[in-house]
């Protein structure tokens, strides 16, 4: 078993409510992996104690990345929340966790 | 590249990313801009999205508008950027620019550098525009109804920036600009770029997108240990971008400073807080990500091309604050046999100690005992600290886990989120076995919203300050 930390980088920022993830393959050959596995069904599931809304996945196969675009993720954006971490920061490092298929 | 000629490169260094970041990232840069000599520029970025009605709240209250922390920022670089033509753009005017200003010119006059041209850019503060009339409407229906907006501005682009330096200003003053204008008009007076032309636009905003969040694009907000490892994040370098007149760029960083710059830290800066990347909305240009190239060149030099541009948007993005009431966060530490079934247990005393229907959140948070010093007392003598006191670490097979009750609450009604920090404390005694640690703390809450505003009811202009005024 693959956790996606091992195959790829991550880093999160926030805009108001809404959350952006790039999610980025450490090698070239890697993306078409992240884009199979790597996918909006999966960020939901990994997200669902905090119940998002929307969830666009934008690829960039110049990059070797994908960016994830969440909404209503941030329980009002940092200035309303009452988490921890109202930017949502540590949530690229959850997303990392992710356990992939062999392939 | 053999064709990023030294020769005809503008060089545009990040002194900060954010208003609390480090006080001293400029120097290293301002050194490696002069040992350059090239033509150059200095950007700062102090505002995130509700700096700017904590400062106007701070200006009422007596406080000063402009970033509190604007001359410990200046003051180390300011000499030798006036000395050597490196101009400074910053919104660190925030709330106040021509206070901010005044205080540039006090500090050159105070430190015996010579007098410097400084403008201000305004026309970002809607609470004080003469369309407020028309533009109200359009604020109000971004807010729940009955809130008044503390603070308005609106972002604007890079051209008041672009003139400002083209009439020769040493520094330029701005509130609320759009981040990566901070550099785009920077580049655009140097080059004498048309902000017509929209890939060049679009290249000068991509430079400003990776500098605007100062060590984020050179290994801060970056290192995770045996995967991405930075070496000597204590002394971090802060980004400098060399582009030429065809827009192509190389991120790098002073020399002798730590971080670093890769094919990596590059990535993720690029991506950070963009939403669509074929359509990264901003003032000047709507900028497209998917054709840039990003190659490492080695010896923290990273080049990229392929910036796209479409045509600006039709409205201006404003963002709103309003009052949103008080925010009470603290916690209580348990430690030991059983802290998990005690930290819950004082989340449960609390619940029925406090109003049912307060917004609250609580949760435990679980920390290893935290390894502290490695320092005098030889290799292996390791001390761990946890709440119960200091442990040899050969013993830490017998310390339990910390767990730490967090919890945060809002209302509009700061007694109410008073009583519930109040109860918190009382926990001491009237909770669990073996609290500890009681913190809290209570702060009134900004909350914020956009709205798209006209450019016709925007008046964006610049203007050099004098003592006259």
């Amino acid at each position: 078993m693959t956790v996606l930390h091992e195959i790829a980088h991550s880093r999160a920022g926030d805009k108001g409510d809404r959350l952006n993830v790039s999610v980025i393959a450490y090698r070239a050959e890697d993306y078409t992996r992240l884009v199979e596995q790597v996918t909006v069904a999966r960020i939901r599931e990994m997200l669902a104690d905090r119940n998002p809304g929307a969830i666009e996945r934008y690829e960039l196969p110049n990059l070797g990345a994908l960016n994830f675009v969440i909404d209503a993720v941030l329980d009002g954006g940092v200035n309303a929340s009452l988490d921890l971490d109202g930017h949502g920061k540590c949530l690229s490092y959850r997303i990392l966790g992710m356990h992939l298929n062999p392939n | 590249m053999g064709e990023h000629m030294q020769s005809n490169l503008f060089r545009i260094g990040c002194g900060a990313g954010f208003g609390g970041d480090r006080l001293d990232a400029a120097v290293p840069v301002v050194d490696a801009l002069v040992a350059s000599g090239g033509p150059a520029c200095l950007m700062f970025e102090t505002l995130a999205e509700r700096t700017l009605a904590l400062s106007q709240l701070a200006r009422r209250g007596g406080g000063v508008g402009y970033d509190p922390h604007l001359m410990d920022r200046l003051r180390p670089i300011l000499g030798t950027c006036l000395q050597h033509g490196i101009s400074i753009v910053g919104n660190f005017g925030a709330a106040d620019p021509v206070g901010a200003a005044q205080a540039i010119d006090a500090l050159a006059r105070e430190i015996g550098a010579r007098v410097p041209k400084i403008f201000v850019v305004s026309g970002d503060d809607l609470m004080v525009s003469p369309h407020r009339a028309e533009i109200d409407p359009t604020l109000q229906a971004c807010l729940p109804a009955g809130a008044l907006p503390l603070s308005a501005n609106v972002y604007l682009g890079a051209s008041q920036i672009r003139d400002a330096l083209i009439a020769g200003a040493d520094i330029v003053v701005t509130g609320r600009v759009a981040d990566p204008a901070l550099a785009l008009g920077a580049v655009a007076a140097h080059f004498d770029w048309s902000f017509d032309n929209l890939d060049l636009i679009a290249a000068g905003t991509m430079a400003g997108h990776l500098l605007e969040c100062g060590g984020q694009v050179t290994g801060g907000y970056f290192a995770d240990p045996g995967m991405k490892d930075v070496p000597d994040l204590a002394n971090l370098g802060f980004p400098i971008v060399e582009i030429s007149a065809d827009g192509a760029m190389v991120v790098t960083k002073p020399e002798g400073t730590g971080g670093c710059v890769n094919a990596r830290t590059v990535k993720e800066q690029l991506l950070y807080e963009i939403h669509d990347p074929a359509a990264y909305l901003t003032p000047d240009v709507v900028l497209d990500l998917t054709s840039v190239s990003v190659k490492n060149l080695g010896q923290n030099r990273v080049a990229l091309r392929g910036a796209r541009g479409t045509r600006r948007p039709e409205t201006l993005k404003a963002t709103v604050c309003y009052d949103g009431g008080f925010i009470g966060e603290g916690g209580i530490s348990y430690s030991g046999p059983g802290a998990d079934a005690r930290a819950r247990l004082a989340i449960d005393i609390l619940r029925g100690r406090l109003a049912p229907d307060l917004q609250m959140r609580a949760q435990t948070v679980s920390t290893q005992a935290q390894m502290t010093a490695l320092f005098d007392d030889g290799p292996k003598r390791r001390i761990a600290t946890s709440p119960a006191g200091s442990f040899d670490l050969t013993e830490i097979a017998e310390i339990q886990n910390d767990v730490r009750v967090h919890i945060a609450v809002r209302s509009t009604d700061r007694a109410e989120v008073a009583h519930a920090m109040h109860e918190l404390g009382a926990l001491y005694t009237c909770g669990p076995g073996g609290g500890g640690g009681v913190r809290s703390t209570i702060r009134s809450r900004l909350y914020t919203s956009s709205a798209l505003i006209p450019r016709d009811l925007v008046d964006a202009s610049c203007q050099e300050w004098s003592d006259a005024r």
